[in-house]
Order: C-alpha cells, then sequence, then structure tokens
C-alpha cells in the first residue's frame, strides 16, 4: 500500500558490489517506504539476488561504493546478523539444511537475539511453543516439521514454508524475497503468498525478487522495478510487470540502454 | 588389531631390544608371588620382552607417531602416594543418574570414593576380591583381543581390576559409573587401568566407563601420565550392554586404551566412546561376534584441538550368520590437531546375512587440522549388504551466513554447528547429565 507521509525505511544510493573483483552492481538507486511491497524484476545475471545478499550482508560480496540507509541507520556499517536483528529479513531462494539443528530451537534462538537487541526480555521454551504455535497458521504448516532438522530433508516448497514462517516469527521492518516463487507448484505458491500478504502491514515493508509475473497476482506491489546490468533501469506500477509478461525484457533493455542510461 | 608372531618362536637375542619398553615392564611388574594370576603376568612378561613399542613404519600405528611418549621417563605409581590421594577429597563428579559408581585411581581400586552399596541380587561391582577365582580365570585376559604390545604391558603389570559381574535373567536399571582417575603428581607415572565386565545370558546393564586427570586440582593440567587401560567385556547370549566410554585426560597426558568385547549369540553391544582430552589417545575397539544373529552398534566422536593427536582403530570380526553391526565415528578437529580413524571389518565366508555399515565423517575447523581416515571391509561372504564411506568436510561459509542472517552472531553460528555435529553422538548416550556436560565440554574445546 502507498501511504502519504509514510517513514522512509530503506534509502540506498549509488550502491555499487563486487564479488571476487567482478563488478555486480553499478550504481543502483531506490528508496521504501513503511507499507509498500516492491517487486524487483530482471533477466538472469542482472544482480537481482547480488542485491538482496548485499542488503543482508553475505560476507561474499564487496560494497565498493554507495550507501544503505535503513531506518536511520548506515546498514553496510553493521555485522550480518546485527542487520538481522535490527529488522532486515532475507527469505532466502534456496534455504540452506542444516542437519542436527531442530528447527524449533532454530526459531527460538533467532527470536530471541532479535528480541534482545530490541531490548525486550528472552522467552522460554514454553512461552515460545505458544508463539509458534500461532505462527504455523499463516504457512499452514505442519508442527511435525518443528522437531526436524532445519529444512533437512523438506521439500522446496515446505522450505519455502519455512522462511515464511521464520519471517513471520521474527517480525521484520523490511522483508527480502529473494524467487521466493521458484520451485513452488500452484497450491503451495497460493500458500506462501496468502503467507506474506498476511504479514504486510503499514509499518513495515516488502522487497520481492522475482523472474516471473506469477507470484505478483498473489502478492500485488505497489511498484515494480526491472533491473539490468546491475542497476535499476525503469520503474512502475503494477502494470510494468504484466507488460514484461507479454513483451520479454528486451524493449525495456533496448529503451533503458539505448537511451544513455550511464553503466 | 596387531597380530604378532608367538614370542616362543623367537630367538632369545631379540629380548629386551626396547629399552623403553623395558624400563616400562620394569616399573609395572610386581614382586613374585604364585598361582594363576602370576602365570598370566609371566606370560604377558614374556610378550612384552620380545616386543617393541611399534613405530610409524608399523601399518596400524602409520599416523599415530609415539616418539613423544618414548621421551618420557614413566615411573611406577607410588601406593603411599595413592593412599594420601584417597584421603584427600579428588573432585568424583558422580551423575544423578548413576547408582552405583567405582572409583580407580592409578590403576588401584579407591573404596572411599566409591558407592557399591545395596547392589541389588545378581549384581557385583567391585575389584577382583568380589570374584571367585575360577570364574575370574576363566574371563580374565582371555579376550581375543589382548594380543598386543600394551594390553600384554597391562597384563603384565595387573594388580587390581574394575569388575562389574551381571548374573543371569539381572536387569540393572540405572547406568554403573566406572572413573579411571590419574594423579601422576611431580614425576611422570604409569597407570594402568584394568577392567572386566561380565553380562551373563539374558541379563542387560548400561555402563558409563570414564578415564581423567585429577579434575580441578592446580596444575592436573601439566601431569605427565601415561594411562594404558584394558576393558575387557563379556556379553553372553542374549544378553544387551550399553556401554559409553568417555576419555578426558590431561592436556599431557598420553592415552592407549584397549576395549575388547566378546559377543555370544543373539547378544547386543553398542559403544559411545567419546575422547577429548590427552595429548596422545589412541582407542583400539574390537569387537568378536562369537555367534550368529548378534548386533554391535559402534558411535565415536573425537573432539581436538591446539596440537592433540586422537587415534581411534576398530576392529570387528562378524564371524557368523547374520551379524548386524553399525558404526558411525565423527572427529572436530581444530587448530593444528590431527585425528585418526581406521575401522576394519572382516566378514568371512561363514557370515552370510551380514547386515554391516561403517561412516566417518569429519568436520575440520582450521586450516591446519588433518584427519587421516581409512575405513576398510574385508568380505568373503556373498549375501551380505555392507557399506562403509568417509567424509571430511569444514564448516560452510553459507552455513554460517544462513545463521547471521536470522540474527545469530558468527560466533554462536560456529557454536550451534559444532555443536549439530557433535550431539549426532552425544544424544546416543543415555545420561543426561554427561551429555550436557560433554556439549559444553565440546562447544568450550571447539572455542578457543
Amino acid at each position: 500500500m502507498i501511504l502519504e507521509k509514510s517513514d522512509l525505511i530503506l534509502s540506498v544510493k549509488g550502491l555499487t558490489a563486487d564479488v571476487d573483483g567482478t563488478p555486480i552492481l553499478k550504481g543502483l538507486n531506490l528508496d521504501v517506504r513503511a507499507g509498500e511491497i516492491h517487486a524487483i524484476m530482471g533477466p538472469n545475471g542482472s544482480g537481482k539476488s547480488t542485491f538482496s545478499k548485499v542488503l543482508a550482508g553475505h560476507p561474499a560480496y564487496t560494497v565498493t561504493g554507495g550507501e544503505v540507509i535503513f531506518q536511520g541507520q548506515n546498514l553496510l556499517g553493521m555485522e550480518a546478523a546485527e542487520r538481522a536483528r535490527s529488522g532486515v529479513f532475507l527469505a532466502f531462494q534456496y534455504p540452506l539444511e542444516i542437519p542436527g539443528v531442530s528447527n524449533l530451537d532454530f526459531l527460538r534462538v533467532a527470536y530471541n537475539s532479535r528480541r534482545k537487541a530490541q531490548g525486550l526480555e528472552e522467552v522460554d521454551a514454553f512461552d515460545f511453543d505458544d508463539l509458534v504455535e500461532e505462527k504455523l497458521d499463516v504457512v499452514k504448516m505442519n508442527p511435525a516439521f518443528l522437531n526436524r532438522s532445519v529444512n533437512e530433508g523438506f521439500s522446496g516448497g515446505e522450505k519455502k514454508r519455512n522462511e515464511i514462517l521464520q519471517m513471520a516469527i521474527l517480525e521484520p521492518k523490511l522483508a527480502i524475497l529473494d524467487e521466493t516463487d521458484s520451485g513452488l507448484d500452484i497450491d503451495a505458491l497460493k500458500i506462501v503468498a496468502n503467507g506474506v500478504n498476511q504479514l504486510t502491514s503499514p509499518e513495515n515493508a516488502t522487497i520481492m525478487i522475482t523472474h516471473y509475473q506469477r507470484l505478483l497476482n498473489y502478492i500485488v506491489p505497489d511498484f515494480v522495478h526491472v533491473m539490468a546490468e546491475g542497476q535499476i533501469i525503469i520503474s512502475g506500477g503494477k502494470e510494468l510487470a504484466l507488460e514484461l509478461e507479454s513483451r520479454g525484457y528486451n524493449w525495456v533493455l533496448e529503451e533503458a540502454l539505448g537511451v544513455g542510461v550511464s553503466s | 588389531m596387531t597380530i604378532e608372531v608367538s614370542p616362543s618362536s623367537i630367538s632369545d637375542s631379540l629380548l629386551n631390544r626396547d629399552a623403553f619398553l623395558t624400563g616400562l615392564l620394569n616399573q609395572v611388574t610386581t614382586s613374585e608371588t604364585t598361582g594363576w594370576l602370576q602365570q598370566l603376568r609371566d606370560s604377558a612378561v614374556k610378550w612384552v620382552r620380545h616386543s617393541v613399542i611399534p613405530n610409524t613404519r608399523n601399518e596400524e600405528w602409520r599416523f599415530t607417531d609415539l616418539s613423544l611418549l618414548k621421551e618420557v621417563e614413566f615411573n611406577s605409581v607410588d601406593i603411599k602416594t595413592l593412599e594420601k590421594f584417597q584421603e584427600t577429597a579428588l573432585e568424583v563428579e558422580i551423575f544423578p543418574e548413576v547408582s552405583y559408581c567405582l572409583v580407580f585411581v592409578n590403576g588401584v581400586f579407591a573404596p572411599n570414593l566409591s558407592a557399591i552399596t545395596n547392589l541389588p541380587p545378581g549384581l557385583k561391582i567391585g575389584n577382583l576380591d568380589i570374584l571367585p577365582d575360577a570364574v575370574a580365570q576363566e574371563y580374565l585376559a582371555q579376550s581375543e583381543g589382548t594380543r598386543d604390545v600394551f594390553t600384554n604391558l597391562n597384563t603384565a603389570g595387573l594388580n587390581d581390576v574394575a569388575v562389574v559381574w551381571v548374573g543371569k535373567n539381572v536387569v540393572v536399571q540405572n547406568p554403573i559409573y566406572l572413573l579411571f582417575i590419574s594423579v601422576a603428581g611431580e614425576s611422570a607415572i604409569i597407570s594402568q587401568p584394568r577392567c572386566l565386565v561380565v553380562a551373563e545370558s539374558n541379563s542387560q546393564v548400561s555402563l558409563i566407563e570414564e578415564y581423567t586427570n585429577r579434575r580441578g586440582a592446580e596444575k592436573a593440567e601439566d601431569e605427565v601420565y601415561f594411562a594404558n587401560s584394558v576393558t575387557e567385556i563379556w556379553v553372553n547370549q542374549n544378553a544387551q550392554v550399553s556401554h559409553t566410554r568417555i576419555v578426558i585426560e590431561g592436556e599431557a597426558a598420553f592415552h592407549i586404551g584397549k576395549t575388547a568385547v566378546t559377543q555370544a549369540r543373539y547378544s547386543r553391544y553398542s559403544c559411545n566412546a567419546v575422547t577429548v582430552g590427552g595429548k596422545i589417545s589412541r582407542h583400539n575397539l574390537e569387537i568378536f561376534q562369537t555367534g550368529e544373529q548378534t548386533e554391535t552398534t559402534l558411535n565415536g566422536l573425537t573432539v581436538i584441538a591446539e596440537k592433540q593427536l586422537a587415534d581411534t582403530h576398530s576392529v570387528l570380526f562378524l564371524n557368523h550368520p547374520h551379524g548386524v553391526s553399525k558404526h558411525l565415528h565423527k572427529c572436530i578437529i581444530g587448530d593444528r590437531a590431527h585425528g585418526v580413524f581406521n575401522g576394519k571389518i572382516f566378514v568371512p565366508k561363514l557370515a552370510q546375512l551380514t547386515d554391516a555399515s561403517q561412516l566417518n565423517r569429519n568436520l575440520l575447523l582450521s586450516s591446519k587440522a588433518r584427519v587421516d581416515t581409512k575405513p576398510q571391509l574385508e568380505i568373503t561372504a556373498d549375501n551380505v549388504k555392507c557399506a562403509h564411506g568417509a567424509t571430511v568436510s569444514q564448516l560452510e561459509d553459507d552455513e554460517i551466513f544462513y545463521l547471521q542472517s536470522r540474527g545469530i552472531d558468527q560466533n554462536n553460528a560456529r557454536k550451534l554447528l559444532v555443536n549439530a555435529f557433535a550431539s549426532e553422538i552425544i544424544n546416543f548416550i543415555p545420561v543426561n547429565s554427561l551429555r550436557d556436560k560433554l556439549l559444553k565440554t565440546v562447544v568450550s574445546l571447539t572455542n578457543k
């Protein structure tokens, strides 16, 4: 939802980043305000996933320039864990399997680190169980998954549901969903999208990274941006996604890069 | 297992070739007595006199160099010193889940520290005095696995034995704790714990065996000692033994331990062996299945750091049809530590329909950590199911990042992952308080 006079949650200016010395992001600008849902689309290799990982603080990416201000703070000066505790959440494209760590314990440790950072008291196992039970409903997840190791042996759909469950528990200020629709069948997609919709509010914001317009039928964005060569080359409303779906990316790339967008 | 040539076939010119070993032997042998026990010692002395301490040219010791051991001059244990130690309070922490506790200090029974009263009928716990000679002779030093130099050195100096005897059809509910403490004091000592466990047919028992130093005492970590232990376990027909073996020796200590298990038909034996301490430690785990439909489960965990070396050599003889064995050994190796695993399984022609699996998984926490692993299967039977494998890995950056992205610090993320790797084995241990204690030890070791 686009709200008047809502707070600026994220402000990215001229962001450039390398991986192993290869520049991937080449001057990215983006403003995200509370209540908004942004979709970032673009062809393979345009830097979408890199952008999400740079925001979350993945150590393999080196920021070489620009700034990222998150709720008035310099996000780039924070460690990955600190970013998460201050309210940035990245739903992974490929969530990792962590054998030997129970999903429930993992969720509790994560929840308590966020609470600690907010100056709140940590919750014990019993209270946490109640909280989780309530949140399970958001993604219609079977409680049996709580006692299994994190993502171990989960199907693609279950992994993505587990990501959204983590999001429901951590209640981030800014959620970045990296190709959350990939690998999902239509029913799972509906459940995951429905979960995300329940979690959006006028206080938080969402960035969705996706290849396909399909997801945007279920989570309706306020803005659609197209990335190419490490920049956002065009932005528009949700109708832009429909146009991309029917016409592909080439016309945008020609138009945008053709008219001399600096790269 | 080291198969050695029978000593009688070697000429006397080869006697006492190894001055270090002869020195040890002279320290451990006790004054002459007569009787069956002395005969046992004498024949072991003969073995040792014809043997040498293995070097790295010996295949079984290729990765475990004992030169550091040979540099030390070990003395025998002064019994008077021992008595003094038994009076002063040694730190003996008994787990709440444990009902009976047997404590040996430098291989000598410490009744004041032990708790072996109110034993149920059919259960005997104590030292060799509790067994009639005839029973003792039938079992003591009679395992197939007693034929190597260190085991014979132990037998040569045998003077006290921790004994657990579980009678026919007796089910012991709570675990029995066997604690072997080594105390060196000023000069380096050799300590030779010995343990004999007999589970008669249809009985059931759970053991926790621990080797450690004078915990909590000042400078205990600097004490140099050589614990050369031997445990023989007899699991008779349809009996069930659950065995947890913990090695937390001092930082300057050497530990060479033998566990020889003889299993009769329909018996079940499980071992959870955890090694976290000692400068150089070696566990020789030998299982002999002597009847059909016998089950063996071996779980092992080695957690070492700094310059420690820990070696596990296991050998399983599945000599009869329908034998089952599962073996999972894990190593977590930090700093410049060195882990060694060698697991052998023999499946001869007679052992049809064997189901054997073995897996060794290693987690290296630093670029200087090293592991040598060698899973070995020798199969001559043609209708069996056997699997073996080994993996070596490091903590993945992506795994750590995943945890970090949920607000968990890098340090805690590493802890969580190491903990998870170790818990798979530690969770097999049937005593909660011991599990907690071990997990804490593992985390502190890997976070130095």
